[in-house]
This record gives C-alpha cells, sequence and structure tokens, in this order.
C-alpha cells in the first residue's frame, strides 16, 4: 500500500495570522508530498510495502537512509498537522495538564523548556514533547528523524512536535525562529495532544 | 579583537533576479551577522578567545564550531559572487575541473545533484584533497571540509534560508540560478 497525503482539517488559512496560508499550503502540498513521493519510492516492491509507518519508524536503524528521511518526514509531518488547530492554544486538560505541572513544575515552565528545545536545534529538525515509560519528557531530533525511532537518542511516543526547519517558519518569520515559537502556543490543539497522552 | 561581519563586494541587490535583495539583507545582514555576534558572544574565557576560525574550525565542538564555522562558510559563499564576473573556470583550475570531472558540463551537473540531495541544512563543497585531486563533499550544517584536511575551492549553501524566499522548496531552481552569480576569477584564486 502506498503512502499518500492525509487529509488536512482545516483551510490554509485558518491557522493565520500564526502561521500564513502560503507557508502551510506550500508545506503541505510540495515538502509533505515529496516524503510521500520519496519514501513511496525507496519502499517500492520491498516487503516494506507491507508495513506500517510506525512498524517502519521503530526498525528504521535497519532500512535505507531513504525511509529514515521520508518516513521520518512523513511521520512528522502527518502528527504536526493534527496538533495544530484554528481553535487552539489556552491549557492543556486534564490528566496531560497535571502530567505537565507535576513534571515541568508549571506550564509557563514546560512552554519555555519547550521553545528552548526548538531554538537551540541547530540546522533543520523537531521539538517534541513525549511520554516515555511514566515520564513526560522534552527533546529535539535532526532533520525528519522523531523519537519513535529506535536510532533516536531519547525515545517516547510523541504528545507534541513542532518543526523547526526554516521552511515551516521563512516566509513569514526569516530569522526569527523565536518569533515561530512564540507564535505556535496559539494553535496547539491540547485536545489532540491529550489523546496522544493517554 | 572580536569577530566582524566583513564587508560585501557588491550591493545587496547585485545579484537579482537569481539571488534577491531581501534574500541578502536576511541572508547576509540577519543570519551571517547573528553566527558573529554568537561567536563573540561564546569564546571569551575559553581557549579560542584568540583562535582564528581556522582554528576553530579544525578544533572547536558545539556552539563554538557551529557559529565559528558558520561565519567563515558564509564569508566563502558570499566572497564567490559578482554581478558580473567570468562565468566558467579558466587556466589551471579549469584544467583540474576537466581531468577530475571530464567537463565543466559535467562537474556542473555533479555538484547541482549533490547540493539538491543533501538532506536538512548543509553545504555542498568543490574541494582539493592532499593528494592534488578535486571533488565534491557535502557537509551537514556547519560542517567545513577544512577540519577533514581538505582545501575548500568553492561551495553553495542550502540551507533553506539560502533560498526560501526566493525559490521556496524548489532548490534545484536556486541552484540553476547559483551558476549564473559565480565569478570564477575570485574562485580560481583560491585553487
Ligand atoms: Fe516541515
Ligand atoms: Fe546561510
Amino acid at each position: 500500500m502506498a503512502f499518500e497525503l492525509p487529509k488536512l482539517g482545516y483551510e490554509y488559512a485558518a491557522l493565520e495570522p500564526h502561521i500564513d496560508a502560503r507557508t502551510m499550503e506550500i508545506h503541505y502540498t510540495k515538502h509533505h508530498q515529496a516524503y510521500i513521493n520519496n519514501l513511496n519510492n525507496a519502499i517500492a516492491g520491498t516487503d516494506m510495502e507491507n508495513r506500517t509507518l510506525a512498524e517502519l519508524m521503530t526498525g528504521v536503524s535497519k532500512l535505507p537512509v531513504a525511509v529514515r528521511n521520508n518516513g521520518g518526514g512523513h511521520f512528522n509531518h502527518t502528527l504536526f498537522w493534527t496538533v495544530m488547530t484554528p481553535n487552539g492554544g489556552g491549557l492543556p486538560k486534564g490528566d496531560l495538564l497535571d502530567a505537565i505541572n507535576r513534571y515541568f513544575g508549571s506550564f509557563d515552565k514546560f512552554k519555555e523548556q519547550f521553545s528552548n528545545a526548538g531554538m537551540t536545534r541547530f540546522g533543520s529538525g523537531w521539538a517534541w514533547l513525549i511520554k516515555a515509560g511514566d515520564d513526560l519528557k522534552i527533546t529535539s531530533t535532526p532533520n525528519q528523524d522523531n523519537p519513535l525511532m529506535d536510532l533516536a537518542e531519547t525515545k517516547g511516543t510523541p504528545i507534541l512536535g513542532v518543526d523547526v526547519w526554516e521552511h515551516a517558519y521563512y516566509l513569514k518569520y526569516q530569522n526569527r525562529r523565536n518569533e515561530y515559537l512564540a507564535a505556535f502556543w496559539n494553535v496547539v490543539n491540547w485536545e489532540e495532544a491529550g489523546r496522544r497522552f493517554k | 579583537m572580536p569577530f566582524e561581519l566583513p564587508k560585501l563586494s557588491y550591493a545587496p541587490d547585485a545579484l537579482q533576479p537569481y539571488i534577491s535583495k531581501q534574500t541578502i539583507d536576511f541572508h547576509y545582514g540577519k543570519h551571517h551577522q547573528a553566527y558573529v555576534n554568537n561567536l563573540n558572544n561564546l569564546i571569551p574565557g575559553t581557549r579560542f578567545e584568540q583562535a582564528t576560525l581556522d582554528q576553530i574550525i579544525k578544533e572547536a565542538d558545539g556552539g563554538i564550531f557551529n557559529n565559528g564555522a558558520q561565519i567563515w562558510n558564509h564569508t566563502f559563499y558570499f566572497e564567490s559572487f559578482s554581478p558580473a564576473g567570468p562565468r566558467e573556470p579558466s587556466g589551471q583550475l579549469a584544467t583540474a575541473i576537466a581531468n577530475s570531472f571530464g567537463s565543466f558540463g559535467n562537474f556542473k551537473e555533479q555538484f547541482t545533484k549533490s547540493s539538491v540531495t543533501l538532506f536538512g541544512s548543509g553545504w555542498a563543497w568543490l574541494v582539493r584533497k592532499p593528494d592534488g585531486s578535486l571533488e565534491i563533499v557535502q557537509e551537514p550544517n556547519a560542517g567545513n571540509p577544512l577540519r577533514n584536511g581538505m582545501v575548500p575551492i568553492l561551495t553553495c549553501d542550502v540551507w533553506e534560508h539560502a533560498y526560501y524566499l526566493d525559490y521556496q522548496n524548489r532548490r534545484p531552481d536556486y541552484l540553476q540560478a547559483f551558476w549564473n552569480i559565480l565569478d570564477w576569477e575570485i574562485i580560481s584564486k583560491r585553487f
């Protein structure tokens, strides 16, 4: 089964002014689509075609680098679109908020550490909030790696992720990654993050 | 002496339409400047306080390496361009390129491919190896081939910030434009 571009749950302009429509359209229709096309090419005619995306991720250290890069790209962007919403922002709820308070001291301290993980990722990559056993952790990965990958330095289940490749913010924020990361909090879909935490 | 942003030898709009003034304003004025500022903030009190960029590239790690190498790389990159220079190599470098790659056309094709396929942020390089031969290498992020004992001749910045305002996801279009602004008189002097 070839992988396909998942439907976006909102319009390209829906996250304005925090993420502009042009960035959304290029990011989704060009970048994400290219990862999917390249992934499909990399697995065509092999037994990798019978594996789920999650299975490819957890065994990626033994697979071709094109699967790591493009499978990661597909997984990460698929997650990214769902953890944002036009009605986002505010505070997480219930168990997730409790866990964040417990592990990071407060929601503000969590935000600060997560933003810092995004700011200090040199080059292209992602910052993550993950569940690792009973722990919540903040981590970051280079390029299109993610914490599900068996080769990740810090492994776990992604709860929230933010893309800090320059293509995610350059048209609107240029060199100001800090402003993009500040704006991200206005569109975070905490309901979705909460589901991923369960 | 703190490090300083070197002057550009051309106006910020001089490379249009291949690279826009807006891109130069951010790339040179913000990114390159930030690497200079960051390095100057990082080195006081370390063993690199009096170091040259070459020493930093060969010996440092972490933030000092990243920012030091990015200063060197961007200086080298911006220096390769001019609004009106010879767009093909001549003399010894032309001969060396023909010997190593078959022809200038083949070299362009291979260098373009190396630049387009570098995954993530980084730099494609034409280098002279210790045995005198030429090679094309990819370096991720701030990577610089001086660290591996090679002599850089030409580089292309493929961080997305180098082309995103002008070409967005179309890195191959940026590479096509790149060949129209290289000044091979300047590049030949490095060989
Ligand atoms: Fe992305
Ligand atoms: Fe750059």
